[in-house]
C-alpha cells in the first residue's frame, strides 16, 4: 500500500504521485473501469435499435452525516442517478463518480463510501467507468461531496412522461414514505431522538423493469427524493394540468415516522425519500402493476394512494381521515421542526 | 398510536358532528348569523385545518381564530434583538424551529443564520443546556418563547443551570400568559364572541381556574381542550350545550391530561425564576400589562437581556409594523387571513411580511398550508 | 399551545438530574421527569405522559381517557338512536309501507 497518512491531505489534489496514489488505491482498484484513458470508451448492442434513444442524467449527492443506517453518501450517489435514469424508462448501463474530498477526510471513511458504491452499482447492474477527483482545503466542503451522471437506453416506442397523465389514472407507490427523511433527521443527532429506523436507499432499475413489463402503458414515474412525495405529486399535476386526489387513510408509514412527524410536527408527504417511486398508471393496469412491484423486495409494500382527476387541474388535494379535503401545496423552504 | 389514534376515529366524530349540528339548529345559528367561537390557541387552529374541521362543522359555527399563537405576537423588535445578540461571535443562539423564519426589522433568524451567525435549532431547553456544558468557551442563548406550556421547561432549565453553577447559559425571555390577552379581547367592544375553547396544554400547567373570571364576570361559556380532532368536536359540542342550556361554566374536556389545579413543580418552578413586566408589548394587540415575563433578579446571571444589556434592560424599543400589514386585526379575528390585502400578494410563506405566515400556528400558514394560495380553506 | 404528544416511560436513565427515556411509536428521547415525579421515580416506568419539548409535563390519567371515550361511544350510540328514531318518523310520515322501527316508541 502506498498511501502514506491515514488522513487525505492537499498532496493528494495536487495531480502528482500522491494524486495517482489516491485514485489507483481508492477508486479504481474497486470500481475497475474499463481501461483508464480520460474518457470511457462504451458499447451496447441495445443502442443499435432503431427507436432507441440514450438516457442520460447527473446529480450531486451532499448529505449529512455521511454514513446513517441503511446507508451512506456513495450508495445514494449510486441509487438516486440509476433511479432517475430508470423512471424515464430507461435500461441504467453507466455511471461517472466525481469526488469533492475535504482536506482531512480519512480514508477509511473513502474506502467504505467506494465499497458501498461498488456494492450497489452490482445490485443494480450498472457499471462506473469514469470519473474525478479533486480536494480542496479544510472547511470548503463538507466532509465528501459525489457527483455523479448516469447513462441508460431507452427502448424504441416508449415514451414515458408526466403530462401524459390523464383523468381516471391511478397513482401508485411502492412502499413506506418518508423513512430516508426521518432516518436522517434521527442521525443527525440535534434532536436527541432515537429510532430503529433505516433510510429507505435503494436501486429501482429492476423494481421498474418488472413493472413497465407488467404494465406497459405506465404513462409516467418518479423518484420521490427531497420535498417528499407531496413535491413529486404536484410536479406531476401542474406538467399534465390535471388535478390529483390522495387519501390520507391510504398513505403507507412506519409507525417510527408517524412518532417522529407526530413529536416534531411535520408532514411525512414532505420527508425525503431515497428508494420511493410514484407512478401514474392507466386504471386498467394498476393491479398488474402492483402485483409486480409486490413480487420483488423493493415492493412489497406497494399500494395505490391516489388518482388523477379532472378538478382542480394542477392541483393536489387529499382526502382527510374524516372525509374533508385539504390542499398538499409544493413545499415552501425547507420544513422545520416546531413545538407549536 | 396509543392515546392519539382513538382520539382520531372517524365514526365516533360523525356522531359528534350529528350532536353539534342538532344542537346548532337548536340555536337558530345560520351562516347569516353564526355562533362565533373562538379557539384561543394556535395549535388549536392547526388542528381545526389539518382535519377539515372548519368544513365539517355546521354553517352557523363560525371559528374565530385567537391569539394563541406566541410567535405570531412576538413584536419585530424582538427578534431583532435576539439576532443582534446572534450575531455575537462568541454566542451560540438556540431556538425552537418555530421561531427562525419570522421577520424582524432588519431580518429573521434563518437569515442571519446564512449570513454566518452560529444559529442553532433545538428541540429542548435541556439540549442548549447540553451544548453549554460542551462548549465553556462559548456563551449559550436560549431563545425562550411560548405561552406557559413552554413555561416551566425554561424556568426548569434555569434552575437546573444554577444549581450546576453554569456560568455560559442565559434565556433571551419571551414567555407570555395566556389570560390576559384574552381579558383584553372580552375587553374590546368590537369583539362578539360566544363561546370559548381554551388552550389544553397551557391548561395542563395553570389548570382550568385562570379561566373562572371568563364565565363568572362576562359569561362566556368556555372549554379546555385537547388537540386530536374528537377533543375539538367534543368540546365545541360541550361550548354548544352551555348555550343552549344557559350556563357559562369552565369545563374540562381534556381531563386525561389536564389536572383541575394545574402542575404543583411546573407553577412552582415559573413563580421561583420570573417575575411579570408590568407591561409587555403584543405583535398586533400593543401593550397589554402584566402579560410578559421577566427572569428574577436571583437569576440575573441567567437572564440573556442583564448579560447582554439588550432589550428591556437597555431600554425598550418600538418598531413600526411594515406598509399594509394587517397581522393585528387577523390575530384578533377581527378578519381572516384571505382578507388581508397581502395574503398571497405582498405576504407568501417564502416572502412572509408578519410572523403568522410563517408560524406553524399562524392563521395565515394554516389557511395557505391547508387551502392553498387562495386560501380556499374558508 | 400544543404539540405535546403522548409517550410512555420506559427507563430512568438519570435519577439526580429526574430523567427518563421516553418511547413514542419507537422514538426515544430522554426527557426531564420533575414535573411528574411523586415519591419513588422508578414508580413512573411504565407510566404514559404528555411529553413536550424533552419534559414529560402530566401524567396521562388511564382512567379519564377511558371515561372520554366511553362518553363518545354513548353519544356514537344515541345518535344511531335518534338516527333509527328519526327514520321512523319519516317513514310513518310519507305512509311507506317500509315496517316501522319498534321499542322506543316512534
Amino acid at each position: 500500500m502506498s498511501l502514506r497518512s491515514d488522513r487525505v491531505t492537499m498532496a493528494h489534489g495536487g495531480g502528482g504521485k500522491a494524486m495517482q496514489d489516491l485514485i489507483q488505491e481508492i477508486f479504481t482498484s474497486v470500481f475497475a473501469p474499463p481501461g483508464m484513458e480520460d474518457q470511457a470508451r462504451l458499447f451496447d448492442v441495445a443502442l443499435l435499435e432503431p427507436g432507441a434513444r440514450l438516457a442520460f442524467t447527473t446529480d450531486s449527492f451532499v448529505v449529512t452525516p455521511m454514513e446513517f443506517p441503511g446507508g451512506d453518501i456513495g450508495k445514494i450517489a449510486v441509487c438516486g442517478t440509476v433511479n432517475d435514469l430508470a423512471v424515464g424508462g430507461a435500461r441504467p448501463l453507466w455511471l461517472s463518480a466525481a469526488f469533492i474530498i475535504e482536506e482531512g477526510t480519512e480514508f477509511a471513511l473513502l474506502r467504505r463510501i467506494v465499497a458501498s458504491m461498488a456494492r450497489e452499482a452490482e445490485a443494480a447492474g450498472v457499471r462506473i467507468v469514469t470519473g474525478d477527483t479533486k480536494v480542496v482545503e479544510r472547511g470548503a466542503a463538507d466532509g465528501v461531496f459525489v457527483t455523479t451522471s448516469g447513462i441508460g437506453v431507452i427502448p424504441p416506442g416508449r415514451e414515458m412522461a408526466a403530462h401524459q397523465l390523464q383523468v381516471g389514472d391511478l397513482l401508485l407507490v411502492n412502499g413506506a414514505l418518508g423513512d430516508h427523511g426521518a432516518t436522517i433527521l434521527a442521525a443527525r443527532g440535534d434532536m436527541a431522538l432515537s429510532t430503529a429506523l433505516q433510510s429507505d436507499c435503494q436501486s429501482l432499475g429492476h423494481l421498474m423493469a418488472a413493472v413497465l413489463n407488467a404494465a406497459p402503458a405506465t404513462r409516467a414515474a418518479r423518484d420521490a427524493t427531497r420535498g417528499g412525495v407531496a413535491s413529486v405529486l404536484n410536479e406531476m399535476a401542474q406538467a399534465a394540468k390535471v388535478g390529483i386526489v390522495i387519501d390520507e387513510t391510504a398513505l403507507p408509514l412506519r409507525s417510527e415516522v408517524k412518532g417522529m412527524c407526530e413529536i416534531l410536527g411535520l408532514d411525512p408527504l414532505y420527508l425525503a425519500n431515497e428508494g420511493t417511486l410514484v407512478l401514474g398508471v392507466p386504471a386498467d393496469q394498476a393491479e398488474a402493476a402492483l402485483a409486480a412491484m409486490r413480487s420483488r423486495p423493493e415492493g412489497l409494500a406497494a399500494v395505490r394512494i391516489g388518482r388523477v382527476v379532472g378538478e382542480h387541474p394542477g392541483q393536489v388535494r387529499m382526502t382527510t381521515l374524516f372525509g374533508g379535503s385539504r390542499i398538499v401545496d409544493m413545499l415552501v423552504g425547507e420544513q422545520l421542526p416546531r413545538i407549536c | 398510536m396509543k392515546y392519539i389514534s382513538e382520539f382520531r376515529d372517524p365514526i365516533a366524530a360523525k356522531a359528534l358532528l350529528a350532536a353539534i349540528a342538532q344542537v346548532t339548529e337548536t340555536l337558530a345559528a345560520t351562516a347569516a348569523k353564526p355562533l362565533q367561537i373562538m379557539e384561543i390557541c394556535g395549535g388549536h387552529t392547526h388542528a381545526i385545518f389539518r382535519y377539515g374541521l372548519n368544513k365539517l362543522v355546521p354553517d352557523g359555527i363560525e371559528f374565530i381564530h385567537g391569539p394563541g399563537c406566541p410567535v405570531c405576537v412576538l413584536p419585530m423588535s424582538r427578534v431583532d434583538e435576539c439576532v443582534e445578540i446572534a450575531e455575537r461571535p462568541e454566542v451560540i443562539m438556540t431556538t425552537f424551529g418555530d421561531a427562525m423564519r419570522v421577520p424582524g426589522y432588519r431580518k429573521s433568524l434563518l437569515q442571519a443564520k446564512a449570513e454566518g451567525a452560529d444559529i442553532r435549532m433545538v428541540y429542548s431547553p435541556l439540549d442548549a443546556l447540553e451544548l453549554a456544558r460542551r462548549h465553556p468557551d462559548r456563551e449559550v442563548v436560549f431563545f425562550g418563547l411560548g405561552f406557559e406550556t413552554t413555561t416551566p421547561s425554561t424556568a426548569l432549565s434555569i434552575q437546573q443551570a444554577a444549581r450546576e453553577g453554569l456560568r455560559n447559559f442565559s434565556v433571551f425571555c419571551n414567555h407570555i400568559t395566556v389570560p390576559e390577552p384574552i381579558k383584553a379581547l372580552l375587553d374590546d367592544p368590537y369583539m362578539q364572541l360566544d363561546g370559548f375553547i381554551a388552550p389544553g396544554h397551557v391548561s395542563m400547567v395553570i389548570g382550568t381556574h385562570p379561566y373562572d373570571f371568563i364565565a363568572r364576570d362576562y359569561r362566556k361559556p368556555i372549554v379546555v381542550a385537547g388537540f386530536e380532532p374528537l377533543d375539538l368536536l367534543q368540546a365545541l359540542l360541550m361550548v354548544l350545550q352551555q348555550l343552549a342550556e344557559g350556563r357559562t361554566e369552565v369545563e374540562n374536556q381534556y381531563g386525561r391530561v389536564v389536572p383541575e389545579h394545574g402542575n404543583p413543580v411546573s407553577l412552582a418552578a415559573i413563580e421561583d425564576v420570573y417575575e411579570r413586566r408590568k407591561q409587555f408589548e403584543w405583535r398586533g394587540l400593543g401593550q397589554i400589562d402584566a402579560s410578559g415575563l421577566k427572569i428574577r433578579a436571583k437569576y440575573a446571571a441567567f437572564d440573556a437581556e442583564e448579560k447582554f444589556q439588550i432589550g428591556y434592560a437597555a431600554g425598550p424599543r418600538h418598531v413600526v409594523e411594515p406598509e399594509g400589514c394587517a397581522c393585528g386585526a387577523v390575530m384578533t379575528g377581527r378578519i381572516k387571513p384571505t382578507a388581508c390585502p397581502q395574503f398571497g400578494k405582498g405576504c407568501t410563506p417564502e416572502m412572509p411580511l408578519g410572523a403568522l405566515m410563517v408560524s406553524s400556528e399562524g392563521a395565515c400558514a394554516a389557511y395557505w398550508q391547508y387551502g392553498g394560495a387562495r386560501g380556499e380553506a374558508a | 399551545m400544543c404539540l405535546g404528544i403522548p409517550g410512555q416511560i420506559v427507563a430512568i436513565t438519570d435519577v439526580a438530574r429526574q430523567m427518563a427515556m421516553a418511547d413514542v411509536s419507537g422514538v426515544r428521547r430522554e426527557v426531564n421527569v420533575a414535573c411528574i415525579v411523586e415519591g419513588d421515580i422508578d414508580a413512573l416506568v411504565g407510566e404514559w405522559a404528555l411529553i413536550h419539548v424533552g419534559f414529560a409535563m402530566s401524567r396521562i390519567d388511564e382512567a379519564e381517557a377511558a371515561a372520554t371515550l366511553e362518553a363518545l361511544r354513548d353519544l356514537g350510540e344515541a345518535q344511531e338512536t335518534l338516527q333509527a328514531m328519526r327514520e321512523g318518523q319519516q317513514a310513518l310520515q310519507s305512509g311507506s309501507s317500509t315496517p316501522v322501527a319498534g321499542g322506543a316508541g316512534a
